[in-house]
């Protein structure tokens, strides 16, 4: 078959099975876009900025498990998804990036739009690629989705230059990628499997600390039996949410600096913590020499680089988190019973510690959360941008589902969840997604409104209002003295207005007792978005809160 | 401590900025750097001479692993390996002195390889001691010009 280079540029992306590209025309795709024209296999959204196509094609991929595509023309177009494909890398998120890249010939001679994609993406890709032949364009697409999904998932670039879209190739689509230098370890060394069941089998305060490494490999289910079969209480970190359903016994939660007093209790007393597709963060871990001080430490991670990375580990096992817990939860025979009197312990810490905040006149945003919880019955697509509303949503949404957590955690982009949401929506329309978000932070992308109204798409936004770029004020309130150093966003415009100049619905609730009532009414909204714009009480602070250094045990609990 | 990390890689465009990117993200400063192919076209050898606590170099090694177009890396031990480094000297040297350098080139099995009425150019090779020894002793003469290549090395046997 003949074809062009964009051509099969689309038939590969056919043969990965991606239905939906979120994308933004310009000079150096057209040949690109001149075939999606036509196209009927493959939709292509157009968002209004690439920073919202690479969202939103993250969203898509987070909440469905499959690769997330995105289209940029070169130059500026491309620059734009830059924050993007940070936010994917940091997140482990399989995307794969399409960038236009002016003509070969004019490649190195700062022509008009001609930025070096593959150098400014180099760190924050998995791999990346320029593409300068045609003839490569269906090797280079295998290659780069088998990279993006498999092993630990992450973004990778495909920079193509517009000669080779547009030269004429025999199109066939390799069956097999030859990539000698990647094999991903999949399957945990025997003899370290026998090491840590030896170890779990004597453990009298174990832990198990979870994380989005769980949900990448599809591992919710063995992590529970391996949690159930043990009788191990269960943390996970915020991009584990999720992997572990929260209102079981054995659920300690979110851990970590805004994790619960009970997950940081139960972390700096274990005896031992069994680490699954989780990197010790410095917001999961706090002051690195006092973490988990009395506890062993069996690393399960499919990354051998994250392992010994920043704590010393006792059991390494280099595996996929689904596979290795099953392999684990198979030779692992309990000696030590049921360690009924640690979980006591918990239990106790969960009486006398939980989460909590104090009601009063106003809206508390924690209300707004536990109620968006209750209307949906736990059953909704939880995506956010990042500030204090972020840490709520971790708190009360009471996640029990994996991929229905949606939030940047690595990077902790502002900006995200709305055009997450909409990759998100599109890649479930039977489920109800919901956007909470910050008042500075829906600022950040509101233009996504257009294409989130184009396609009817019946996103809930919940704005939780404060009129404060809420997280840094805490810490300004806490750690500087009140100084509220430019977070005050007293001036905001009414965001309301702005949903509706779009087209979409929007809700003012400014009493608490409004609040079920106005999100009841949003879900009944099917055919547009819409934006609820909650009054909350301003100076709210979010508890449990480790400051930063501090050891997890050293919390302020309110 | 100093380290000679080998990475073998597939000779892909992009390839040696992957590589010594690397090393500067994670704080390791890289002293010399060597780069040509091996004895298959498609695959070169890249040699690194860096300094660095262990654990930083484990954590490079281990992100060096990961990078798609990386085969191998091997941390080569100074008594494991067999090392080079080539340096080109250009060292001034008239009638009466013209001798004496030449004396010198032949102690350290380096060759001249360019005479003109007032320099001679020296070719050597030897470990990284060696030639820092030679461009001492030369030194007395007046060094015109100097270029070294960085270290190479094989593993030893096997
Ligand atoms: C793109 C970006 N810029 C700056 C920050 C730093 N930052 C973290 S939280 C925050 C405040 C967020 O405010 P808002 O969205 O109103 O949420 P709130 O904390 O009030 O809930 C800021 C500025 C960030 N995370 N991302």
């Amino acid at each position: 078959m003949e074809l062009t280079g964009a051509q099969a540029l689309i038939e590969s992306l056919k043969k990965e099975g991606v239905e939906l590209i979120f994308g933004y025309p310009g000079g150096t795709v057209l040949p690109i876009y001149d075939v999606l024209y036509k196209e009927k296999a493959i939709k292509h959204i157009l968002t209004r900025h690439e920073q919202g196509a690479t969202h939103a094609a993250d969203g898509y991929a987070r909440s469905t498990g499959k690769v997330g595509v995105c289209l940029a023309t070169s130059g500026p177009g491309a620059t734009n998804t830059i924050t993007g494909i940070a936010t994917a890398f940091m997140d482990s998120v399989p995307l794969v990036v399409i960038t236009g890249q002016v003509a070969t010939n004019l490649i190195g001679r700062d022509s008009f739009q001609e930025a070096d994609v593959t150098g400014i993406t180099q760190p924050i890709t998995k791999h990346n690629y320029l593409v300068k032949r045609a003839e490569d364009i269906p090797t280079v697409v295998k290659e780069a989705f088998h990279i993006a999904r498999t092993g630990r998932p992450g973004p990778v670039v495909i920079d193509i230059a517009k000669d080779a879209q547009v030269k004429k190739i025999k199109f066939k689509y390799p069956d097999k990628v030859n990539l000698p230098g990647y094999k991903p370890t999949l399957k945990g060394h025997p003899r370290q499997i026998k090491a840590a069941a030896k170890m779990i089998s004597i453990a009298k305060k174990p832990v198990i600390y979870a994380g989005g490494g769980v949900i990448s490999a599809g591992g919710a289910k063995e992590l529970k039996d391996f949690a159930e079969k043990l009788n191990i209480p269960v943390t996970t970190t915020m991009m584990g949410l999720g992997a572990f359903p929260e209102d079981h016994k054995l659920a300690l939660r979110m851990l970590g600096m805004h994790g619960t007093a009970y997950a940081n209790y139960a972390i700096q007393e274990c005896d031992l913590l069994i680490a699954v597709g989780a990197r010790f963060d410095d917001r999961v871990t706090g002051h690195l020499p006092t973490f988990a001080p009395k506890a062993k430490h069996i690393h399960i991670d499919i990354d051998p680089a994250e392992i010994g990375k920043n704590v010393r580990v006792d059991v390494p096992i280099v595996g996929d988190a689904k596979q290795t817990l099953k392999d684990l939860t198979e030779k692992v025979k309990p000696e030590n019973g049921k360690h009924d009197a640690w979980i006591k312990q918990i239990d106790e810490w969960k009486d006398k510690y939980p989460l909590k905040y104090k009601k009063d006149k106003r809206i508390k945003p924690q209300y707004v959360v536990e109620m968006i919880q209750q209307v949906t019955k736990g059953k909704a697509i939880i995506c956010t941008e990042v500030g204090q509303h972020q840490m709520w949503a971790a708190q009360y949404s009471k996640l029990t589902v994996p991929r229905t957590w949606v939030s940047s955690g690595g990077l902790g982009t502002m900006g995200y969840g709305f055009p997450a949401a909409i990759g998100a929506q599109f890649g479930n329309p039977d489920k109800i997604v919901f956007d909470i978000a910050g008042d500075g932070s829906i600022q950040m992308n509101m233009q996504e409104m257009a294409t989130a109204v184009i396609h009817k798409l019946p996103i809930k936004i919940a704005v939780l209002n404060n009129c404060f770029l809420g997280m840094v004020r805490q810490w300004q309130e806490l750690l500087y003295d009140k100084r509220y150093s430019s977070t005050n966003l007293c001036n905001n415009p009414d965001l309301c207005k702005i949903a509706e100049a779009y087209g979409a619905a929007a809700i003012r609730v400014t009493k608490p007792d409004e609040v079920k009532n106005a999100l009841e009414k949003a879900l009944k909204i099917k055919d547009r978005p819409v934006l609820i714009d909650f009054a909350v009480a301003k100076e709210e602070n979010v508890f449990p809160f480790v400051p930063p250094g501090q050891a997890l045990n050293e919390m302020l609990i309110d | 401590m100093k380290h000679t990390i080998s990475v073998i890689v597939e000779n892909k465009p992009g390839v040696l900025h992957r590589v010594s990117g690397l090393f500067s993200r994670r704080g390791f400063n890289i002293e010399s750097l060597a780069v040509g192919t091996t004895e298959k076209p498609d695959v070169s050898r890249i040699t690194i001479v860096a300094e660095g606590d262990d654990q930083t170099l484990e954590q490079i090694i281990k992100q060096l692993y990961k990078q798609i177009d990386v085969l191998k890396v091997f941390d080569l031990p100074a008594d494991q390996a067999i090392e080079r480094e080539l340096a080109l000297i250009k060292v001034h040297a008239n009638d009466k002195t013209r001798q004496e350098v030449t004396q010198i080139v032949d102690m350290f099995q380096a060759r001249v390889v360019d005479v003109a009425e007032d320099s001679l150019t020296i070719e050597v090779s030897a470990e990284k001691d060696k030639v820092e020894n030679m461009q001492k002793l030369l030194e007395k003469f007046g060094i015109q010009e100097l270029v070294r290549t960085g270290k190479i090395a094989l593993q030893r046997g096997g």
